[in-house]
C-alpha cells in the first residue's frame, strides 16, 4: 500500500463495559475492537492522529475500564496516550455533548461500537450523530481497505461470513460489531502513565430513561409448539410424532454419474455454487 | 302407499351376513351413501349399525377403529392439513381506521420466520380493537418470491421494486420510508430488529423522524396509560436487562415477539403512493458482494458445508472437491479422531452446531449426535452406501453410491460447466 501524503484524523468512541460474568467494568467489547481497527489503520497510513473520547460519569471503576483502551496503544507507536473525557453527570445523555465534541473536533472517521453494555443499549447513538452532523453512516463495518483522496473504501460484514464492499466520501462514522478484528491485549503500565484529560462538555438528563422500568433480564419463555387440531387423533398423532423424516428422495441403483447430476441440480437450485 | 315401508328380506340378509359376496354393496345401498356402510337407517326408522364395518386393517394385520372420522391414517391426514390450509378465514380491511405498517427484511425474497413473528406482532397490534379495525401495510424492498402474502396477514403490500435500492442503500430506502410516512402516516412502524435488515434501517427511520424507538421487544401487552395504548419490554444492554417501558411509533423487535399469523387469510392487495418518491443523493457506493475464502468462514456460519465421514476414503480428493465447490469443510467425528481433519472443523453435538443453508454430507452414517449438529440446516444431501442409515433418513436429497466416485463425477461435472462458461465469455 501507497503511504498517504497526508493522514486521517480518526475519533474512536469509547463506552466502559460490562463484564457479564462478574458485571465488573470493563473496555467494551465491541469499541475494542473499534479502537483495533483504528489503531491498524494508523500504523498503516502515515501520519493519522487517532483521539480517544469518552462521555459519562467519571469515578474510579469507569476510569480503570478506560485506562484498559489507552493500554491497548502501548507502543504501537500511534501517540496516543490521552483520552478526552467529557464529563457527564450520572444518567446523564451523551448524544449532546459527543455531537457538540466532533462538531468542533472535525474527525474524518469515527469509529463507534454497535450496542453499549451498559444502560438502554439501545445501538441508536451512532444513528443519532449521523443524523445530527448530517454524515453517512455504515454499521457492521468489517476491515477499512485503503482511504486515498478522502474516499474510503471499507468492508462490511454480512451474516454467514459473507463481505460487501462499500466506497465512501470522508467524513463517515462506522460501527464496528463482533465480526470486526479481535482486540489485542491491553498493557498494564502504558494503561497507568496515560493520561484522562477531563473537557467540560454540556450535559442533557435522560428524563425518558429514568421514568422506565429497568429489571435484570429474565428468560424469555420458550415457545410451544402449538398444535391446532380438530380431533384427538390428530392431537396424539402431532403428541406422538418423531422428528420429521422420510420425506426427503433417495436416488438408489443408479451409476455415479446420475447421481451427481442430481446433486448438482440440487446445489444449483439452492444457488450454493458460485460462479 | 309410498309412505308405507318396505322390506326386503333377503337384503337384510345380506346386510346380517358378513361373509356374503354382496355383503359391502347392499350395506352401501341400505346405508344410503351418506353415513358409510356402518351405520344405515332401518325399515322402521331405527338407525341400524354394523360395528364390524368400522375401521380397517392396520399395517400390523390388526384392525384399526378411527373414531376421528377421518378413516385410513396417512392420506386423510394430508387431506386434512390441506383442508385447514382451504379453512383459513378470509379477511377484507375495506376502510381500516388507522395503519400498521411493517417493513421485512426479506431475505432472499422470501419471508423470514422473524418476517412472520413480527407481521404476527403487526396484527395484534392491528386487530386489539374490535371497534376501531388497522390495517398492515407491508412495505417491501425489491422483488418478492412469496406465494401466499395475505396468509402472513398482510392487508396492504407496498413494493418498491426499483435498482435503486437493491444492495446496500439505506438513504434511498429511508428517502422512501419517508415519503410513506408523509403519505400514510401510519399509527405503528415495525421492523425486525436483525443485523442484515430492520437494524440499521430502523434506527436511521427513527432518527429521520424524530422518534425514539424501542429496540430488541419481545414483549406487548395492552395499558390504557400509555399513549398508544400499548406497553412493551425490551432488552437492553448487551441482553442483561429488561426494560419496560410505553410502546412508541417506532419498534425494532426480536423474533418470536408473537405467534405468527395462522388463521386467517388477509387481501395482500397492491397500493402505491400517489406522489413518486424523491430520489435521495447516495453517499455511499455499493461495489457488491466480496469473494470470501470459504474455508476461512467460520463453521457455525458457513452457507455451504461439505463434510466428510468414515465412508471418505481419498482425503486430498475432499479437499479439492470442497475447494471447486466452494464449499466450507467439516468433518464427523470419526474423521477427526483419525485424523484426517482438525478438531475444529468438528460437526456435531460435540463439535460445532451449524446453520448451512445446504449440508452435503458425504460418508457419514448419522450418529445421533451429529444429526443434533445439523438440526438447523435447511437441506441436507447425502451420499452413502448404506441406505438404511440415519442420515439418509434424514436427508433431503440422498444417493446410494460409493462416496468417492460421486464427488469425483460431482467435480467433474462442476469443472465442466465452468469450463463452458469460460469459452463462451
Amino acid at each position: 500500500m501507497q503511504p498517504e501524503p497526508q493522514g486521517i484524523e480518526m475519533a474512536v468512541l469509547v463506552s466502559v463495559g460490562r463484564h457479564p460474568l462478574t458485571e465488573r467494568a470493563r473496555r467494551a467489547d465491541q469499541d475494542a475492537r473499534g479502537l483495533e481497527l483504528a489503531l491498524d489503520l494508523a500504523s498503516r497510513v502515515a501520519g493519522s492522529r487517532l483521539r480517544l473520547v469518552h462521555a459519562g460519569p467519571r469515578s474510579d471503576e469507569s476510569e480503570r475500564a478506560l485506562r484498559d483502551y489507552l493500554g491497548m496503544a502501548g507502543d504501537s507507536g500511534s501517540g496516543l496516550d490521552s483520552l478526552t473525557l467529557l464529563e457527564q453527570p450520572s444518567g446523564a445523555d451523551a448524544i449532546t455533548a459527543l455531537v457538540e465534541h466532533l462538531a468542533a473536533a472535525a474527525p474524518q472517521l469515527v469509529i463507534t461500537g454497535t450496542r453499549a453494555e451498559r444502560g438502554e443499549g439501545s445501538g441508536l447513538l451512532p444513528y443519532a450523530l449521523a443524523e445530527r452532523l448530517g454524515w453517512p453512516l455504515i454499521n457492521g463495518l468489517a476491515a477499512v481497505e485503503r482511504i486515498e483522496d478522502g474516499v474510503a473504501t471499507l468492508l462490511q460484514a454480512l451474516p454467514r461470513g459473507q463481505r460487501r464492499r462499500l466506497q465512501v466520501r470522508l467524513p463517515v462514522i462506522v460501527s464496528v460489531d463482533a465480526a470486526a478484528p479481535a482486540a489485542r491485549q491491553s498493557a498494564y503500565g502504558p494503561a497507568r502513565r496515560a493520561a484522562l484529560a477531563s473537557e467540560p462538555a454540556p450535559a442533557a438528563l435522560d428524563r425518558e430513561l429514568a421514568e422506565w422500568q429497568l429489571a435484570p433480564a429474565r428468560k424469555r419463555p420458550k415457545r410451544l409448539k402449538i398444535v391446532k387440531a380438530a380431533s384427538a387423533r390428530d392431537r396424539f398423532k402431532a403428541a406422538a410424532a418423531k422428528a420429521e423424516g422420510g420425506s426427503g428422495q433417495v436416488i438408489e441403483g443408479v451409476d455415479a454419474e446420475q447421481g451427481a447430476e442430481a446433486i448438482l441440480k440440487l446445489l444449483r437450485d439452492e444457488g450454493v455454487l458460485s460462479r | 302407499m309410498s309412505e308405507i315401508p318396505r322390506r326386503d328380506p333377503r337384503r337384510e340378509w345380506v346386510a346380517r351376513n358378513r361373509l356374503h359376496p354382496e355383503h359391502s354393496s347392499v350395506l352401501a345401498a341400505l346405508g344410503g351413501g351418506l353415513s358409510g356402510t356402518s351405520e344405515w337407517l332401518g325399515p322402521h326408522g331405527v338407525t341400524r349399525k354394523n360395528p364390524h364395518a368400522l375401521g380397517f386393517i392396520g399395517p400390523s394385520g390388526l384392525k384399526r377403529i378411527d373414531r376421528s372420522g377421518a378413516q385410513q391414517g396417512g392420506q386423510a391426514l394430508a387431506q386434512a392439513r390441506q383442508a385447514a390450509q382451504a379453512s383459513r378465514r378470509a379477511v377484507t380491511i375495506a376502510a381500516p381506521d388507522f395503519l400498521v405498517a411493517v417493513v421485512p427484511e426479506l431475505t432472499g425474497g422470501r419471508l423470514s420466520s422473524h418476517d412472520r413473528d413480527l407481521l404476527g406482532l403487526a396484527r395484534r397490534l392491528a386487530d386489539a380493537d374490535p371497534e376501531r379495525s388497522g390495517a398492515v401495510v407491508a412495505v417491501l424492498f425489491g422483488e418478492h418470491r412469496e406465494a401466499a402474502l395475505g396468509d402472513a396477514g398482510i392487508d396492504r403490500v407496498l413494493p418498491f421494486t426499483d435498482a435503486a435500492y437493491a444492495g446496500f442503500a439505506p438513504e434511498a430506502r429511508l428517502a422512501a420510508l419517508a415519503a410513506v410516512e408523509r403519505e400514510l402516516a401510519p399509527r405503528h412502524w415495525l421492523l425486525p430488529d436483525s443485523p442484515l435488515g430492520g437494524a440499521d434501517l430502523g434506527r436511521r427511520l427513527a432518527m429521520r423522524l424524530g422518534e425514539r424507538p424501542a429496540t430488541g421487544v419481545w414483549q406487548i401487552e395492552s395499558d390504557a396509560a400509555a399513549p398508544l395504548g400499548w406497553r412493551c419490554t425490551a432488552r437492553g444492554a448487551a441482553e442483561s436487562l429488561d426494560i419496560q417501558r410505553p410502546l412508541p411509533r417506532i419498534a425494532l423487535a426480536l423474533a418470536e415477539c408473537a405467534e405468527p399469523v395462522g388463521a386467517t387469510r388477509h387481501a395482500a392487495e397492491p397500493v402505491s403512493l400517489s406522489a413518486s418518491v424523491p430520489s435521495a443523493l447516495s453517499r455511499i457506493e455499493d461495489l457488491g458482494q466480496v469473494a470470501v475464502d470459504p474455508a476461512g468462514v467460520a463453521l457455525a456460519e458457513a452457507e455451504f458445508i461439505l463434510s466428510g465421514g468414515n465412508g471418505v476414503r481419498d482425503w486430498q480428493a475432499f479437499h479439492h472437491a470442497a475447494q471447486v465447490l466452494g464449499a466450507t469443510e467439516g468433518a464427523s467425528r470419526v474423521a477427526v479422531d483419525d485424523g484426517f481433519m482438525a478438531r475444529d472443523r468438528q460437526v456435531g453435538a460435540t463439535g460445532t452446531w451449524v446453520t448451512a443453508r445446504v449440508y452435503l454430507a458425504v460418508g457419514i452414517s448419522g450418529a445421533i449426535q451429529h444429526l443434533q449438529g445439523i438440526q438447523s440446516c435447511d437441506k441436507v444431501v447425502a451420499v452413502n452406501l448404506d441406505p438404511g442409515c440415519d442420515m439418509i433418513k434424514r436427508a433431503d436429497l440422498a444417493v446410494i453410491g460409493d462416496a468417492g466416485e460421486i464427488l469425483a463425477a460431482l467435480v467433474a461435472k462442476v469443472e465442466q460447466q465452468r469450463g463452458e462458461q469460460r469459452d463462451a465469455a
